[in-house]
């Protein structure tokens, strides 16, 4: 990180100290952005390895039912694979802790703290956040939490082990590990409340001269929005949590029914609680969280195709109305999860419908990215190509989607492996793609040098056929019928032995796609010291963050001189103009 | 938002001071209609709809709603659709249930 | 590096970041006791027996003859109390604000220090009524409708601690930005008074729907 550590001499002039200050205060607990932005960024790359890992040993599992897992089976311990074979407890824990540790520990941190972070201050021309103390704070929020989540795997019973979504009353009678998972929840809650409110006033306060709400880049709109669904979504997931708590430790009965019986034995509680009303409150939670994972996304893909395509998006107004109703309608739309939990008909009614509304805005935007290929001389730069293969990904994700929100096929695909086929083509080829896209996008801001092209290809290539080894096979596995949860895979099931057989072939994707990233691990660390240095503006694009030159913007302020803003954020290729681009703060006509 | 010369800020006094008056008196009135006997729907109804008017007066006047920007008034807008959303959930779980067992 | 309008309005929006920034946190409190009413609505309307204290346990808890309902196990003088006792503090703190806008430090010292009095009035009432529930071996455990009181009122508490400490910092330490930036001060009074009224106002409905209904 030699570029980080040595910041250009310009920086210390427009520091408010002239004297610089000591490490801690620099690297450690800074307040500055940019260097937030990176700590999110390798805490949670570190998290989506971590968390990719856990779902490598479940592949394993999965292809080779009961065989002990070569060179690190011995390492996992005697309580969870003992001589190396993987326990169905153990399987367990490693399912609920992906997804944990994938949504709230790596894509979120990654989409929201890093790329908001370090970009949406510059998109807007501010100085910095608006509280870089509280944005500090929200960094050491995330920070321990996710420190609890991995520690939860050394206590007695291991970590927790009720599915992601900590179903009661199954997770009120679990191990410890469930009151870890609870307690470094409402750290991650707390985390992403600060961080919340601090993009928006940055958004709404700190925005430079000129630049109206219509001529912020779609970027900025797309955090905008994903951060009023964090501010007002996430509330009820916490006052879940501390219910689950309670009846954890306390002994209440909030989720805990009358009577009920556990291996032969009647609970010792009050009970007259409901079970159903967690489920409520998380999804009340987790479905705009959804949109959380895809908003931010589809703001990197939108820069990345203006930029790519060299001319302005195609309908950016329909995407900032679409993003926002998006937004709203995804607060209406949880109980789509729980057709299968006996609510009744007349709510299952109005949930699937508000279901069929929310995909029009996704088709808005996804539609009016692919028009704005349309006619375009693109220039298939490494990250224009994961942006390209994020925008079928996503279709697929989508469409796949309809028939889980409409009860009648619910009934049938509820729970089965369909149902993760679809939500991974979302955030894995979806999601995840646009991550990298903005990674490669945005490296040479960060440092002042380009990431490698050819090893981005070799990432590029195999991760897109690999991903799409993993994921398609698991519609054809969930639509014959098998469950999601089986340790074994369904080997014990009459009706998932024609399809067993792809077991072994997404598994072998799944070590394909680990291998597939190691080109580019070493391209991130090696680019960082050795990659080709560019000018401040390497892309030729538009938007203002481009204008904090250097790379990387000075430390204290970004901008050696304060832009304003003359036109919207997408003018490519504008007739009479010599440049293929015209950036927003250059000083002319009003465009 | 609040006023900047001195003779609207004792204005503005004088009314907190009423506010005050009134929250208090509410405040009697609220226990004073639990010890009636009325039917139960009766009694939520009066005790939350003299909360509404408490909770009404100190937002409008305490946290001086009544002259803040437009910015305010569309969050809290959006928020007060939500939190109305969040009340979907009880009836959401009552509502028309599929007959078990 | 200055951020901007951390003390003058910005034009187009009319507010300084902390007013936006407070408002935005208390419209994410709504959405949290929001969840926690709701739930409370649910657990009450759908366990027909959520009210009703049967007479084994009224007669193990020793409260025969004088309670059938779990809420009748509260007190409600002391409740009453405390209702007053917040009321009044919302009145003494926007008194604070007001005698700072009127430049007199004094005054705001004087109903800076009440409204920690009445906070700290509060804090000892709400310790009084926890522990003669607890010394009646009433827990969180007992009944579903014991275990939304705790929670409701406890996680109201956590948030008049919370305030306390802001409130004892603006009136000890913090006050000393008075003398170098007057107005910075001044929108922190009032920020951590919108916040303080707020938790009166989630007082104003939790008194009724657990002590009186």
């Amino acid at each position: 990180m030699s570029v980080l550590e040595k910041p250009p001499p310009e920086a210390e002039d427009h520091a408010d100290h002239h004297h610089p200050e000591p490490f801690w205060k620099r690297y450690i607990f800074s307040q500055d952005h940019k260097v937030i932005g990176l700590q999110y960024a390798f805490t949670a790359l570190f998290f989506l390895l971590f968390g990719f890992t856990l779902m490598i040993l479940m592949r394993w599992q999965l292809a080779w039912p009961g065989r002990p897992i070569p060179i690190i089976g011995g390492l996992l311990g005697e309580a969870n694979a003992p001589g190396g074979i993987m326990l169905p407890e153990f399987y367990n824990q490693l399912g609920a802790m992906h997804g944990t540790i994938m949504v709230f520990l790596g894509i979120v941190p990654l989409a929201v703290g890093a790329f908001g972070n370090y970009v949406v201050p510059l998109q807007i021309g501010a100085p910095d956040m608006a509280f870089p103390k509280l944005n500090m704070a929200s960094y050491w929020c995330y920070f321990p939490g996710g420190l609890i989540m991995l520690a939860s795997f050394f206590v007695p019973g291991g970590a927790a082990n009720s599915g992601w979504t900590s179903y009661p009353p199954l997770s009120t009678i679990a191990t410890q590990g469930q009151t870890w998972w609870l307690v470094g929840m409402i750290f991650l809650i707390t985390s992403s409340l600060l961080g919340s409110v601090n993009f928006i006033v940055t958004i709404f306060q700190l925005r430079v001269k000129g630049l109206t709400f219509m001529r912020l880049p779609f970027f900025v709109h797309a955090q905008l929005v994903t951060s009023f669904l964090l501010l007002l979504a996430f509330p009820p997931l916490e006052a879940a949590g501390i219910f689950q708590l309670l009846d954890r430790v306390l002994n209440t009965s909030f989720f805990q029914p009358s009577g009920l019986v556990i291996s032969g034995e009647v609970l010792e509680a009050a009970g007259g609680g409901s079970p159903l009303l967690w489920q409520h409150l998380f999804w009340f939670l987790a479905h705009p969280e959804v949109y959380v994972l895809i908003l931010p996304a589809l703001g990197i893909v939108a820069e990345v195709i203006a930029n790519n395509t060299r001319k302005p998006l195609w309908g950016y107004k329909s995407m900032v109305y679409a993003t926002i109703f998006l937004g709203f309608m995804s607060f209406i739309v949880w109980a789509h999860h729980m057709f299968l939990t006996g609510m009744g008909t007349t709510i299952s009614s109005f949930f699937q419908t508000t279901t069929m509304i929310i995909s029009i805005p996704s088709v808005v935007i996804l539609t009016a990215l692919f028009i704005s290929l349309w006619g375009a001389s693109i220039r298939f730069t490494t990250p224009m190509l994961f942006a390209l293969a994020f925008l079928p990904m996503f279709g697929i994700g989508g469409l796949t989607g309809l028939p889980l929100g409409l009860s009648p096929t619910d009934i049938h695909l509820h729970d089965t492996y369909y149902v993760i086929g679809h939500f991974h083509y979302v955030v894995a080829p979806g999601t995840i793609f646009a991550m990298f896209a903005g990674i490669y996008y945005w490296f040479p801001k960060i440092t002042g040098r380009k990431m490698n092209d050819f090893l981005g290809r070799l990432h590029f290539w195999p991760s897109f056929i690999f991903i799409n080894g993993i994921f398609m096979p698991m519609f054809i596995v969930g639509l014959a019928g098998v469950s999601r949860r089986l340790w074994d895979g369904g080997e014990q099931y009459a009706h998932a032995q024609p399809v067993l057989e792809w077991n072994l072939f997404m598994s072998i994707s799944a070590f394909g796609l680990l291998f597939a990233q190691i080109p580019f691990m070493i391209n991130l660390f090696w680019s960082i010291k050795k990659g080709k240095k560019v000018d401040s503006n390497p892309w030729q694009a538009t938007t203002l963050e481009w204008a904090a030159a250097p790379s990387p913007p000075v430390g204290h302020g970004n901008f050696v001189e304060v832009p304003a803003v003359y036109r919207g954020p997408y003018e490519y290729s504008v007739p009479g103009h010599p440049d293929d681009y015209l950036p927003q703060n250059l000083p002319g006509k009003e465009g | 938002m609040g006023g900047h010369t001195a003779e609207e800020i004792r204005g503005e006094i004088r009314r907190y001071w009423i506010i005050g008056l009134a929250l208090f008196l509410l405040t009697v009135i609220t226990v004073a209609v639990s010890y009636l006997d009325v039917s139960a729907g009766m009694a939520v109804f009066v005790a939350l709809l003299i909360a509404c008017i408490k909770g009404g007066l100190v937002a409008a006047v305490f946290m001086h709603l009544i002259s803040e920007r437009q910015a305010i008034y569309a969050l809290l807008i959006l928020t007060v659709v939500f939190f109305a959303v969040l009340m979907i959930v009880p009836i959401g779980t009552r509502a028309s249930p599929i007959p078990m067992g | 590096m200055q951020i901007p309008y951390t003390i003058e309005e910005r034009p187009d929006t009319g507010l300084y970041n902390a007013k936006l920034g407070i408002w935005l946190f208390l419209a994410s409190e709504v959405m949290l006791f929001g969840a926690l009413f709701s739930s409370y609505v649910l657990l009450r309307t759908g366990d027909p027996g959520f009210m009703t204290m049967s007479h084994d346990v009224a007669e193990a808890l020793h409260l025969e003859g004088h309670a059938h309902r779990w809420s009748d196990v509260l007190s409600v003088p002391l409740a009453f109390v405390n209702t007053l006792v917040l009321i009044f503090s919302s009145v003494t703190i926007v008194m604070s604000w007001a005698s700072l806008r009127l430049k007199d430090f004094g005054k705001f010292r004087l109903w800076m220090g009440l409204t920690i009095l009445c906070a700290l009035g509060f804090m000892g009432i709400k310790a009084i009524e926890y522990s003669s529930k607890f010394s009646h071996h009433l827990y969180p455990e007992t009944s579903n409708f014991l275990g939304v009181y705790f929670t409701l009122t406890g996680l109201h508490a956590l948030h008049v601690i919370g305030g306390l400490i802001v409130l004892a910092y603006l009136w000890g330490p913090g006050s000393k930005m008075w003398k170098s930036q007057p107005q910075r001060f001044v929108n922190r009074v009032e920020t951590v008074g919108l916040y303080w009224h707020f938790v009166d106002l989630v007082w104003i409905f939790l008194f009724p729907t657990l002590y009186l209904l």
